[in-house]
């Protein structure tokens, strides 16, 4: 698990993190989502136990990040920026490197790194120069490196960027799988259609700071507001009505209406009863798609001091 | 305990491999290995034909050393190529965040470099020594004795040390590998000259001077070692990434040290340079206790040695520097002398010393500065004893010819001398959350406060009465 309390790092005067808390379970899925240079990367590096804090402490996987430095290491898996991949190696001494590093014995680096490059696709190319190889298949190593040891808490930088659509798929299956294991996982996206698919918490951080943070369904109340429903009528409607309470009218036409409901377990029942005691046949109530991009832009809109335009 | 060491050898073995694999260090390394030896023979058959025209056995004998110092040196050079690049090296190819996040501790990691640095290298050297020697062995030149080859090998060793340790500190301490190989000839000339005070060594044929000169390198590279991991870190290697000398921010950060924000003149003597002082009082106790020392052992060393040499002049030794004191004429009349040492002549000579003592330091982790200091405080002792040896009670003398301006004196140049120490004591300690950059800027004015507040008004005074009231004095003791 990943527990962090006003960690805060800065730099000369320039403050790259400021006050970030963080409560990550096991089994769950944090993603940090924010620009370039937001502090995503200071976040991840001192949950690393790369970066002290200037201020506030952060435990991973049960250790101290200043005082267990060593410990939160051999713990964690870290799929950084830059691949860092050692191009004169093989993907097969490249994994059988890292597994020494973290202690392992020879059968089951084998057996661990056998596994891992059949997974995602490499095992044809692996004892080829990694300098050989294309952008998706170092990325796919790297991730293989982040995951040799079976590390309990996983940090994963752009986990499918420059990978084809079906290695990404392997991927976010991956992590999953990962995910149902128990593992703690924290991943910086930009990718907002793979954070909704794979994140249970999301985490939107702007020069520094978190803005806001909470499960997707949280996060579209909280920025976006409550649920929007539209109900679509069979035929055009002039008959007046009064809304029950907690249905808020957005706009209406001859033939729909759009509403914002506090409660949809109980206000849509009532609504759905009102047209039927007004003998107003309805064919549709739906929700209103929203997605995590539009709560992204409108953070970032507030965080910025502009007007969020949908 | 073979648990700590083996993630060194993880490292080191997997940077090997990737040495051997990169053809820009080996075929240097193979050329270098395999071409010298060969050519260095060339020469010292030519060399050995010419000086035998000239009998000039002494130099015939010294050059199979000379040439084997050589040899094993060129193949070295590749280590500083490799070691330069080990940290920095990493960091450009984006290659050191997954290295740094593995569960290794800073000292592992340093001597993995450290050991891949040296070892290459230094295989590369011994076989092109051994190489040449298999030549030497077929042709009609003398080799060296047992005892000269193991200095020889001991020497390319410690060299390799040396260069690895200040390439790596370079390494760790730079931005890009464009700026480490810039710093590189800080430790190229160096080396070079090293060389050829190494090389006087084998000439001159005194094995005891080469054993010393071999453990100051080592212990020169062991200090290296220790600066480069008290300033590893592994936020600076990820942090910086800009290679702009920051003038401004090097001034900032020396003046407010230096002023420490002091409201006023008391306020900086009494909180600021005070506080300087307090700092250095440990390096104050270990020089007063090094002045002890040197003061008798060169005390000692004058009644041992030279007391023999009076007692086994014979009369016409004495009668021959009689003659030669005749020669030199009347002695200056020591009532004129306040005319030729005037206080600014003498303040300027005792700035100029405290200040060599400092730059000698500041290059030499202390160890030249602390040298110099011992030979200007054994003078004391040597004197004391000369005087004795010579039937001349030297107390008077002392009190009259040194105490006075003594008092300010002495004290000055241990003052002077431990901040040096201090400087080099402070720069192998780790210094947590503090860049090299800082460190050394910190110290410069610790060093900047004491010399300007305290060490040069005391030498002025000191000036004042060596110039003025010393001469009179020592007059009144002894006389015209």
């Amino acid at each position: 698990m990943i527990e962090t309390n006003d960690l805060s790092k800065q730099f000369h005067d320039f403050m790259a993190v400021d006050g970030v808390n963080l409560s990550v379970q096991g089994g769950q899925i944090l993603a940090l989502l924010g620009q370039n240079g937001a502090g995503k990367t200071t976040t991840v590096r001192m949950l690393t136990a790369l970066l002290n804090p200037s201020r506030g402490w952060a435990r991973v996987a049960g250790y101290d990040v200043v005082k267990n430095g060593h410990d939160v290491r051999a713990s964690v898996g870290v799929l950084t920026e830059q691949h860092g991949l050692y191009m004169r190696m093989s993907a097969n001494e490249y994994l059988d490197f890292f597994g020494q590093v973290y202690g392992l014995d020879t059968n089951e680096r084998k057996k661990r790194s056998d596994n891992l490059l059949e997974y995602f696709g490499l095992m044809e190319a692996a004892k080829r120069r990694v300098g050989e190889y294309s952008k998706g298949m170092r990325q796919k190593l790297a991730l293989a490196r982040a995951m040799i040891h079976q590390p309990g808490v996983l940090l994963l930088d752009e986990p499918t960027s420059a990978m084809d659509p079906e290695s990404a798929r392997l991927v976010r299956d991956e992590i999953a799988r990962l995910k149902s294991s128990s593992r703690t996982i924290v991943i910086c996206s930009h990718n907002l259609t793979e954070v909704e698919a794979l994140a249970d918490k999301i985490a939107i951080i702007y020069r520094g700071k978190i803005l806001v943070q909470g499960t997707l369904d949280e996060l579209k109340k909280n920025v976006l507001g409550s649920p929007e429903y539209v109900v679509k009528f069979a035929e055009t409607e002039n008959v007046n009505f009064e809304l029950p309470t907690g249905v808020e009218l957005i706009s209406r036409t001859a033939t729909s209406l759009k509403v914002r409901v506090e409660a949809a377990e109980e206000s849509n029942p009532k609504l759905l009863n009102l047209f039927a005691s007004k003998n107003i046949p309805v064919v549709a109530l739906q929700e209103e798609t929203r997605t995590l991009e539009q709560v992204y832009l409108k953070v970032m809109a507030g965080a910025k001091g502009y007007q969020y335009v949908q | 305990m073979f648990n700590k060491l083996k993630p060194i050898w993880l490292v080191a073995k997997r940077e090997l491999r990737d040495q051997l694999r990169d053809w820009r260090v080996l075929m240097p390394m193979l050329i270098l290995t395999l071409c010298f030896p060969f050519l260095m023979n060339e020469f010292a058959k030519q060399t050995v034909d010419f000086l035998n025209q000239f009998e000039a056995n002494l130099i015939l004998d010294r050059l199979v050393p000379f040439s084997v110092l050589i040899i094993g040196f060129f193949p070295i050079t590749v280590s500083l190529v490799v070691a330069l690049e080990s940290f920095v090296g990493e960091k450009e190819r984006g290659t050191i965040e997954p290295l740094l996040s593995a569960p290794f501790d800073d000292w592992q990691l340093y001597f993995g470099k450290l050991l891949v640095g040296v070892m290459t290298p230094l295989v590369a050297s011994y076989s092109s020594i051994l190489l040449y020697l298999i030549m030497v062995s077929r042709q009609n030149l003398t080799m060296p004795s047992a005892s000269v080859m193991t200095q020889l090998f001991l020497l390319t060793a410690a060299h390799a040390f040396l260069m690895v340790s200040a390439a790596i500190v370079i390494s760790v301490q730079s931005t890009s590998v464009k700026a480490a190989n810039l710093l590189a000839s800080f430790i190229v000339i160096p080396v070079a000259i090293l060389m050829q005070g190494e090389a006087v060594m084998l000439f001159w044929g005194n094995e005891r001077v080469l054993w010393l000169g071999i453990a100051g390198v080592t212990i020169i590279a062991l200090l290296l070692i220790r600066v480069g991991i008290a300033h590893f870190e592994r936020e600076y290697l990820l942090g910086r990434e800009i290679d702009t000398i920051n003038l401004k921010w090097i001034a900032k950060t020396f003046l407010l040290n230096f002023s420490g924000e002091a409201k006023s003149l008391w306020d900086w003597y009494t909180r600021v340079l005070g506080g300087a002082m307090r700092r250095i009082l440990p390096a104050v106790f270990f020089v007063t206790l090094i002045a002890g020392v040197s003061i008798w052992a060169s005390y000692a060393w004058i009644k041992d040695n030279v007391s023999d040499v009076i007692a086994m002049a014979t009369p016409e030794d004495i009668a021959e520097l009689e003659k030669s004191m005749a020669e030199i004429g009347e002695l200056p009349d020591l009532s004129e002398i306040q005319g030729h040492l005037s206080a600014p002549f003498l303040f300027l000579n005792n700035t100029r010393a405290v200040a060599l003592i400092f730059l000698a330091g500041m290059v030499s982790f202390s160890v030249l500065g602390i040298m110099l200091y011992m030979v200007n405080i054994a003078l004391i002792g040597g004197l004391y004893a000369l005087f004795e040896l010579l039937g001349i009670n030297p107390l008077p003398i002392f009190l009259a010819g040194v105490a006075p301006h003594g008092i300010f004196e002495i004290p000055a140049l241990m003052i002077g001398s431990a901040v040096v120490l201090y400087f080099g004591a402070t720069l192998v300690t780790p210094q947590t959350g503090k860049s090299m950059g800082e460190v050394i800027l910190e110290l410069l004015a610790d060093w900047a406060k004491i010399f300007i507040g305290l060490v040069v008004p005391l030498l002025a005074i000191a000036a004042v009465i060596e110039a003025y009231i010393t001469p009179s004095l020592l007059l009144g003791v002894i006389g015209r």
